[in-house]
Order: structure tokens, then C-alpha cells, then sequence
């Protein structure tokens, strides 16, 4: 179990959170056409190593935290707000 | 006179931990026996000579108990009866209270006449994989004949039926350091992070604390002291009776504290049993070691045991597990055993040691013992009990029996590794002690035997050195170090000997009855991993996770593959260590309090009028309201003709409402929605529907524009909290520059919709500050007013597709308006309707609900194509693939039968006459008011080109097929005057 730091909430149990997946990933602009789209719901690297994701808070403030998790050894290298720009380490 | 042979006595008189002076009576399949406090069930039977207490899973051998603690993989019986009975306990771990009533398994009809034992005979047909080779085909056959034989034939023991009558709790704790296991290691551990000021817990699974020195007279003063000592610590504390199962991200630990299972009945207030989640700062594993087997032919029979495990029951329980030993061992720590026997009384010992003679086997000549260096058992006799054990010398082929009533096995110590293993510890292997060692990882380290420092003084300095750590690290400086247990400890140097090859049956896997030669075989069919071939033979896979035969298997696949154990590894083990019990994962999860339960201001009122009630997400709600001996379908259709003919009420609280407001409230609406709401007037509401990206429909619901930058969006009930997190996805991370703010008001606003040809005349009554003719307030209108004095705001929108408004006012004036809403329609006729005559009027009128909106239609497949906008929204380039755009989708229609009284049903396929391919399916059904008889939606290929036709509704599981007719959706007022009257 996961122990997230919640930027508006400090240290949180994951049973609080929800996955959201990869928040790399960016909404296309309206007219980027069907690939672009597809790409945008469907297509994930699925990474073995870190990755950058979204946790929504659910059970707290229901904000969603950016989060660099490492998929191998479920270790946390950051979080932050949606807007932040989080430092991934190399591998 | 005849001499009668005596029978020996079994229980020593003195020395151990249990208490001679009380007697507990306990009963094994139907028999009474006695045992003494500080006994487990496996201590107390060897006491009274019973040697068979289970059948295998596969074979159905008999089997003995073969180890003393948690890694038993034989002895497993139901214990307690009734509701309480569980099974598959490990006598070995099962603590004796009086009046204990324990059973054999999985032997029928009894222990000793077992007839799945032919299973035994059939096993050259019965490899590895058998199931899977045999069974493939025909399918039908595998359902209907061999999976019921094979369950009954195979398989432990059964689960009570009964509901349990014991209660759980979930607990949490915290601490600095988490020490598992009080073995000699885990004491010294806690009492230096304990002194060092740090927070620890000690768990221990056993209840008795002390591991391995409860097997040693001459450090009790030393157990003692450090009890007392740990005791004296507030910031300590050891929980007995607690097996720490599991180990998570992060440093939280499970763990599973038998509260009351040494107890007939839990006390008043208690738990039977706590489920612990433990974060801690730091971890030290001092789980100490488990004892090898080695394999070789009849390495299963009753009366084999690990060496550790007699020597166990001789020191701790003060019980004789056989008079005429054989110990055959590879390693010096075995030899332990020798003197531990001879002090319980036993007659004589053999030793035979597959090394040539060392320095451990010459001092146990010395003591009188005879010592068979460089030989190797080749079997057991004794199908009941063990009474001659077969050896030879290594090499050669003459085999010799040695008369002998039990048979002491030790292939060595491996560190119990399991939980480290769990956190993904890097291993090591060891060839000092041919076992896997775990390394260090951050927050966590292992101490004594469970990193391969065995002996007691060696595992006390290395427990010391690693609470120390640990508390260090946590932030505590060690304080002076205290007198630790000395001596000289055995070499534990071992000779890797993993088998005897010889004719027979050799298990690496007693409670799965894995053989060597299923190993074997998975390898030669190609089961060459460890993890493939564990899965293959289910080696290791039992509830003992292969504790004392998991190396050895492993050792047998290396040998095959021609490469080294430390090569081939160890699959990863998973939780549990031990098994635990369901009730204890649920913990007070069950029944009523599963979930929390969601009650509308309504509730009550709605029970008072003999609502059936019906469970909607979390939310309760009202089905029908039955009178005194009237079927649920008569007050149904009553309540739906209420509605059609004169005017209903319905609670509608439970939808979802979010309240959304700024500067850009409107352009995010029609970025979710795929309708516009920028252009809607304030004072107006509009249907709305909302896509997922993917282009399917996510939901719908009505959207009210209060104020410029003020919306009222309604969600439908079961998605109201998906929609709110939707709308925050995308408000937080796809557009944060958008000036919008939300929040769920649903249970803030008590809603109610009044519908029907009078529902005009009977708010007419009620209302103030409105004018509610359709002038004052036209279709989809809002506006506020007051209603009995209490605050309302009302909005003209139908679902049921009568004239209708929907009232919602500030939730605690519920009652109050509900009640003077009622009481102005008393003259009319009004009935209150529920969720059941609700579905009805819309099946009528054909607006989707959730059976149409499942996540797997479009806005075309469910007849709102047209409310697509030009703009971007979410879901808009998706839902033009082609896929989703092909004209032969199955679109929304309507269908009636012919007969009208025959029931249709959801699920039902539509298909033509004497055809069975399926052209759509049945989504929604009623009995209706208005067409009559039964209707229902549907999803159908070539949708408005088959209105008219007439199509079967097969409905295969129950072996109907019902005819129907194939019609618009819209069953009623199709060109939707009545809304607008």
C-alpha cells in the first residue's frame, strides 16, 4: 500500500486515492484528427520503471496529484499539483 | 504370567513449558484424550500416541505431523463445530483449550479406512498436469462429471455453511521499529531499539514468546530477563498470537492477531481475531528458519518428521515423538535432536549422515550413538506409523533395515525468507548453508537465522546489532548494550543433499503431494522456469507455501536444467505467509454494514406507507407502495396509471446534483456535454447528454442556467460521482485556465417530481410567488418560489412524459413540501409512485435509462444522433470512427407481444422466425399502462426499416421465445404534446 503525499493534504493512505493513469498524456487539440485521439485514450508506453501519474484524492480534497511512481518497486519519487512539473530520476 | 509389552511413556515428567499440574480434555474425530495448558493440538496427540491425523490432498496417504510451527504441511484438521468450525487449521499451531473438538480431513468415511486412498494405486496415472492433459474436451463433460468427482476426491477441508457468529476488527498501528518474530535475535533486536527510545511493536505468532529458546533449558533465565525487560518499556509492545502475513509498499506490514482462537468462545466484547495494518519506519525480520526436508522414498509416511521438530516436542512439550529414532541429517545443528530424545526417554537413536564422518557425528559416538556416516535412508515402512526405516551406504546397493518408530529428517536450515521476499529484497545465495539469504533494503533488514546467522549466540549479536540499526535509523541513538546469551554454537556448515534416488514416491511437496518426479516431468515438458514449473506441479502453491520442501523442489528442477540452485532461484513468494481467515480480511464489512447506506429525507415517510425498498448504488429507494394484499405488479401499474391519468409523486432526491459556477461555467459545459449551453437563456433548463473520449455515452441528465455564470447540472443516480470526477479530470488537468468551480449538492436539495394531466392544479394549490400556468412557466422553465412556506425551486421537465414539474427544495424541508404536495393533490387522486412505476413511464415514452446508456452505446445507437453540435466536446472525434458510425448498428427500438400477457424479458435476443442469428437485444421491459400488455427497448440492426415487423425474443436459459412486435420507442404521446400542455 502506497503512502501518498497530497500536496494540499500531506501524507495520505492510497486508500484514499484513485488511479488515473498516465498524466503525460495530453488532450489534443479538436481538430488533431482520430490518431491523435486514439492515441490520447488508447496508446500507453506501460513503462517498467518510473512513470508519472495521476492520483485523484477522492476520499480527501478530490484534487488529482501527479505522481512519479516507479512501476517495479512501487517506490514515490515526488508528487505534486496538476500543474506542476514533476523531475523524474534516471533509472 | 504373560508380560504384556509396555506401552512408553510419552510425556516426559518434567522440564518444558507446559503445565502438568492442569489437564485439558479435547476430543480427535470423536475420542477424548487429555492434554496440558501450554500444549497445541500436535503436542497433545503425539503425547497420546496418535501417529495418522490427515490424508493427503492427491493420493489420500496417511499422514503424520510432521513439523512443530506454522510451516506444517501435513496436520491440517477442522477444529471447533457448528458455526465455528474451520478447517484446514495446523495442529502444530492450533493452541489446546479445554474442550477442544478437532477432525480429521479429506478421508472418507474415516482416518484409517480411507477408499479415495485407490487414488494412491491410479498415481502412475495421476503426473503433474494430469488435470490439464486429460480433462480439455469435451468441455460439457468437464462441467457435469469430472470437476464434481475431482472436488470431491481431491481438495481439504470444508468451510462451515453456518453464518459466522464472531466479529473482526481492522486495527492500524504505528511505529519506529517493527520487529517481527521473539526468537532470541527478535528480543535482543526489540530491547535495543526499545531502549533506544524508539517505538516498537514485537509480533509473534506463536503464545508463547522465545522461537527457538523455548527448546533451550539453559537460556530460560535469559528469555525471562528479556520479557521482563520489554515489558518494563512502555514505548514496547509485544503482541503474542500475531503472524505478520504480509509485507507492502512503503514498510506496511499485515498482521493477523488471534484474539480469542485459544478460547472456546471469544469473551464478551472481544473479536475472535484483529487484522493489523502496521506502518513502521523501520522493519527487522527476525522470522528466524525453517528446517529442510530431504526427499526420498516414503519421506511422507506418519512417523517422519523434521529433526528440529522432535526436538521441539521433547524440550518445549516435554513430549517423546518416538522411542526408536532415526536421524538422518546432513548438517551439525541436527544433531541437537540426539540428546534432546535420549533426555525424553528415548530407547535408542541412529544416526545416518550422508557426509563421512565428522566432528559432530564422532562426539555423538562418543556419547554411545550409533553414527551410519556416508549413508542415505532409501525408505520408510509402515503405512499407519512408521516401524522400520531402509538404509544403505552411499554407492552401493544393499539396503538394510534399522527398526524404528520414528524417523528425524533434516536437509538443513534455509532462512524463512518469505516476507522479505514479498518486499522484493534482493536474495543471495549462501553455499555455507546452501539457502537464499535476503540483503538489506531501505527500512528493512533481517537479523539472526533469517539471514542465515544461526546458532542462538550468533543470532542474539546479530538481533542486538540490528535493533540498534534500526533504531538508528530511526532516528534514536543505541544506548548501552545488555548481557547477551553465550556459548558455542553448531557449525552451520552444510553439505547441499537434497535427495535420495531410489524406487518410489519422493515428495518435495507433502501437502500438494508434489514428487520428485513431477518435478521431472515438468521439466521435460518444458517447464523449465521455477515460476512455470511451480505452476505446473503446484509446487509450493499449498497453504504452507513449501516452508520445508520449496528448496529442495527447487533443487530438483536445477539438477534437471544441469545448472545450480543459486541459478534456478526461488519463485517470489506471495501474501499470505499463513492462510487467514475470510472474516478477518472483511472485518465488519458484512451484512448491513458492507457498504454505508444511503437514505433520502424521505426515507422514513416512504417506510411508513409500506414502501418496498430497493437498492439503487448506495441509495435506497422506494420500488412501490403495495396496500394490504396487493401484488407488486397491481400497485405498479396502479401508481403508472396514477400518473397517466391523474397526477403522481415520486422522490427523486437520490439524482446526482452539482452546483457550477464562473466566469467560464458555460464554455465548460459545452466542452462536457454535447449539446450547447452557452446559449442557454437563464431561467431555462435543456437535456443533456455527456460522451466519455471514446465516444460512448457516459450519461444524461437536465441542465438549468440560474444565473450568467451559475448552472444546475443533474446527474443520473448511479453516476452521479463518476460525473462529478469526470468534471474534475478535466477542470484540473485538461483546462485549468478555465474560471470554473463546482460542488456536489445532492444532498443538499430534496427533489420531487410531480407528474400528471392535474400535476398543474395540484401545485396551483400549494405554490407562492409563481405563476405556473404554461405561460408564467413554460416547458423547461425554472424558477423560484416558496411552497408551504419553505423555500422551492421549481423546474418544468418530464421524464415520464405527462405534463410534469420537478420540486426541489433545501433538504430539510423535505417533509413538509413532500406532505403539502400530497395533501393538495388528495382530491385528484394523487399516489406517490416508485422507482418501479418510474422505469415504466419511461419505457412508454422511450427515453433511455442505464440498461441503454451502458457504456457500450453511442447518441446514435440510442436515437439522439441529432444532439451532436459542431464545436469540439469531449468524445466528439471518437465517436465518429467508423466503427461507432456503421449505419447496421443495433439502434434503440421499441417492442411489444403479440400476446400481450406474455412476458418478455431483458437479455432476450431478437431474431426472425426460425432463424437463430441475433439482429439485437432486449434492454428494458415493463407491464405498461398505456399500449398495454407487456412492452420493452430494445437495440436492433435496421432499427426504423423493421418497425412493424414481428421478430421472436428468444430467451434461451429459460427456454422461451415470445413473439414480438417491432415499433418506435415511443410508446406514448409521440409527438410530446402533453409536456407542453
Amino acid at each position: 500500500m502506497h503512502r501518498i503525499d497530497c500536496p494540499w493534504c500531506g501524507p495520505r493512505d492510497e486508500a484514499e486515492f484513485a488511479y488515473r493513469g498516465d498524466a503525460t498524456v495530453r488532450r489534443p487539440a479538436h481538430d488533431a484528427g482520430i490518431d491523435a485521439f486514439y492515441d490520447y485514450v488508447y496508446t500507453r508506453a506501460n513503462p517498467r520503471g518510473w512513470h508519472t501519474e495521476w492520483w485523484h484524492h477522492a476520499g480527501g480534497c478530490r484534487q488529482f496529484v501527479k505522481v512519479v511512481r516507479h512501476t517495479m518497486t512501487h517506490e514515490i519519487a515526488g508528487t505534486g499539483k496538476a500543474g506542476d512539473s514533476l523531475p523524474v530520476p534516471a533509472e | 504370567m504373560i508380560e504384556l509389552p509396555r506401552r512408553p511413556r510419552l510425556r516426559t515428567r518434567k522440564g518444558g513449558h507446559v503445565d502438568r499440574d492442569r489437564s485439558l480434555t479435547f476430543r480427535f474425530d470423536g475420542r477424548a484424550y487429555q492434554g496440558h495448558p501450554g500444549d497445541t493440538l500436535a503436542s497433545a496427540l503425539l503425547a497420546a500416541g496418535v501417529r495418522i491425523v490427515g490424508r493427503s490432498f492427491k493420493y489420500h496417504r496417511p499422514r503424520g505431523i510432521y513439523t512443530a510451527g506454522p510451516e506444517e504441511p501435513n496436520a491440517l484438521a477442522g477444529i471447533g463445530t457448528g458455526a465455528r468450525a474451520t478447517p484446514n487449521s495446523k495442529v502444530t499451531t492450533v493452541e489446546l483449550h479445554d474442550g477442544l473438538v478437532a477432525r480429521s480431513q479429506n478421508r472418507w468415511p474415516s482416518l484409517a479406512l480411507d477408499l479415495m486412498c485407490v487414488n494412491s494405486a491410479l498415481s502412475r496415472f495421476l503426473p503433474a498436469g494430469f488435470y490439464y492433459k486429460t480433462f480439455m474436451w469435451p468441455a460439457a463433460f468437464w462441467e457435469k462429471v469430472y470437476e464434481p468427482a475431482i472436488r470431491r476426491a481431491a481438495g481439504l477441508g470444508r468451510a462451515s455453511a453456518l453464518p459466522d457468529p464472531d466479529h473482526y476488527e481492522a486495527c492500524h498501528a504505528h511505529c519506529d521499529v517493527l520487529v517481527v518474530g521473539s526468537g532470541v535475535a527478535g528480543l535482543a533486536a526489540a530491547r535495543a531499539a526499545g531502549e533506544a527510545g524508539a517505538r516498537v511493536i514485537l509480533a509473534e505468532q506463536d503464545f508463547l514468546a522465545g522461537g527457538g529458546l523455548l527448546c533451550e533449558p539453559g537460556q530460560e533465565a535469559w528469555r525471562q530477563e528479556a520479557l521482563a525487560a520489554l515489558a518494563a518499556l512502555p514505548n514496547v509492545t509485544t503482541t503474542l498470537r500475531t503472524t505478520v502475513f504480509g509485507y507492502y509498499e512503503q514498510n506496511m506490514l499485515g498482521a493477523l492477531e488471534r484474539v480469542a482462537d485459544h478460547l472456546p468462545v471469544p469473551p464478551a466484547h472481544q473479536p475472535r481475531q484483529r487484522y493489523w495494518t502496521i506502518r513502521a519506519g523501520e522493519v527487522v525480520l527476525a522470522t528466524g528458519a525453517d528446517e529442510r526436508l530431504i526427499a526420498f522414498p516414503g519421506n511422507d509416511r506418519p512417523g517422519v518428521m523434521l529433526a528440529g521438530a522432535a526436538r521441539t516436542y521433547a524440550r518445549r512439550f516435554g513430549v517423546l515423538a518416538g522411542s526408536r529414532a532415526v536421524l538422518f541429517a546432513n548438517n551439525d545443528e541436527a544433531y541437537g535432536t540426539l540428546a534432546a530424545l535420549a533426555e525424553a526417554g528415548a530407547e535408542r537413536v541412529t544416526v545416518v549422515d550422508p557426509r563421512p564422518l565428522g566432528p559432530a557425528a564422532a562426539a555423538a559416538r562418543r556419547q554411545g550413538f550409533e553414527v551410519l556416516a556416508g549413508h542415505e535412508v532409501t525408505g520408510g515402512h509402515g503405512g499407519r506409523g512408521i516401524y522400520s526405516v531402509e538404509a544403505r551406504a552411499i554407492g552401493s546397493a544393499g539396503a538394510f533395515q534399522i527398526d524404528a518408530d520414528l524417523l528425524c529428517v533434516s536437509g538443513g536450515y534455509g532462512p524463512a525468507i518469505q516476507l522479505a521476499s514479498q518486499s522484493r529484497t534482493a536474495m543471495r545465495w549462501d553455499d555455507r548453508i546452501a539457502a537464499f539469504v535476503p540483503g538489506d533494503a531501505p527500512g528493512q533488514r533481517s537479523a539472526g537465522g533469517a539471514r542465515g546467522c544461526f546458532g542462538i549466540a550468533a543470532a542474539a549479536r546479530d538481533g542486538l546489532a540490528a535493533g540498534q540499526a534500526a533504531a538508528s535509523a530511526a532516528g534514536f541513538a543505541a544506548k548501552a548494550a545488555f548481557a547477551l546469551p553465550e556459548g558455542d554454537d553448531p557449525d552451520a556448515t552444510v553439505a547441499p543433499f537434497w535427495e535420495v534416488r531410489a524406487r518410489g514416491k519422493s515428495f518435495v511437496d507433502l501437502q500438494h503431494d508434489v514428487t520428485t518426479a513431477d518435478i521431472r516431468l515438468a521439466h521435460r515438458e518444458g517447464y523449465r522456469h521455477i515460476e512455470h514449473a511451480k505452476r505446473y506441479t503446484t509446487h509450493a502453491m499449498a497453504t504452507d507455501q513449501g516452508k520445508t520442501g520449496g528448496l529442495v523442489g527447487a533443487a530438483v528442477l536445477a539438477e534437471a536444467r544441469g545448472e545450480t540452485v543459486a541459478v534456478v532461484g526461488m519463485p517470489t513468494y506471495r501474501p499470505y505467509v499463513s492462510p487467514v481467515t475470510w472474516g478477518a480480511v472483511a472485518g465488519h464489512h458484512r451484512g448491513r454494514a458492507f457498504a454505508p447506506i444511503r437514505r433520502t429525507m424521505l426515507h422514513d415517510w416512504h417506510a411508513r406507507r409500506g414502501a418496498e425498498f430497493m437498492e439503487a448504488g448506495l441509495w435506497l429507494r422506494p420500488a412501490f407502495y403495495a396496500r394490504p394484499g396487493e401484488a407488486p405488479w397491481d400497485a405498479i401499474l396502479r401508481e403508472g396509471r396514477a400518473v397517466r391519468q391523474a397526477v403522481g409523486i415520486c422522490d427523486v432526491s437520490t439524482l446526482g446534483k452539482i452546483d457550477v459556477q464562473g466566469s467560464d461555467a458555460a464554455t465548460f459545459l459545452d466542452r462536457l456535454y454535447t449539446n450547447t449551453f452557452s446559449t442557454l437563456p437563464v431561467g431555462k433548463a435543456r437535456y443533456g447528454l455527456m460522451l466519455r473520449e471514446d465516444g460512448m455515452v457516459m450519461d444524461d441528465g437536465t441542465t438549468s442556467r440560474l444565473a450568467p455564470d451559475h448552472f444546475f447540472v443533474t446527474t443520473t443516480t448511479a453516476n452521479a460521482g463518476r460525473v462529478m470526477e469526470h468534471m474534475e479530470f478535466h477542470a484540473q488537468t485538461v483546462w485549468p485556465e478555465l474560471d470554473v468551480q463546482f460542488a456536489s449538492v445532492t444532498d443538499q436539495w430534496a427533489s420531487m417530481s410531480v407528474a400528471g394531466p392535474e400535476a398543474r392544479r395540484t401545485l396551483a394549490k400549494v405554490i407562492a410567488g409563481l405563476d405556473i400556468s404554461d405561460a408564467g412557466l413554460p416547458f423547461m422553465g425554472v424558477a423560484d418560489a416558496t411552497l408551504a412556506g419553505c423555500p422551492v425551486r421549481v423546474f418544468r421537465i418530464s421524464f415520464s412524459g405527462e405534463l410534469a414539474f420537478e420540486v426541489a427544495t433545501p433538504a430539510g424541508y423535505a417533509l413538509a413540501v413532500w406532505e403539502a404536495i400530497l395533501a393538495a393533490g388528495a382530491e385528484f387522486g394523487i399516489e406517490p409512485y416508485g422507482v418501479e412505476a418510474l422505469g415504466l413511464l419511461r419505457i412508454e415514452k422511450g427515453h433511455v435509462a442505464g440498461a441503454e446508456l451502458n457504456g457500450q452505446t453511442t447518441m446514435r445507437d440510442v436515437g439522439l444522433g441529432k444532439m451532436a453540435k459542431k464545436g469540439d466536446f469531449v468524445g466528439k472525434v471518437l465517436a465518429g470512427r467508423p466503427g461507432l458510425t456503421d449505419p447496421a448498428r443495433p439502434r434503440l427500438v421499441g417492442v411489444r407481444a403479440v400476446d400481450r400477457e406474455r412476458q418478455i424479458r431483458p437479455g432476450a435476443h431478437l431474431v426472425e422466425p426460425g432463424s437463430d442469428r441475433s439482429l439485437g437485444w432486449i434492454t428494458s421491459v415493463t407491464r405498461s399502462v398505456e399500449p398495454g400488455g407487456w412492452i420493452g427497448l430494445a437495440m436492433l440492426s435496421g432499427d426504423a426499416d423493421r418497425h412493424g415487423q414481428r421478430l421472436v425474443a428468444a430467451f434461451p436459459l429459460m427456454n422461451e421465445a415470445v413473439e414480438v412486435e417491432i415499433s418506435s420507442p415511443h410508446f406514448v404521446d409521440p409527438e410530446n404534446a402533453r409536456v407542453r400542455s
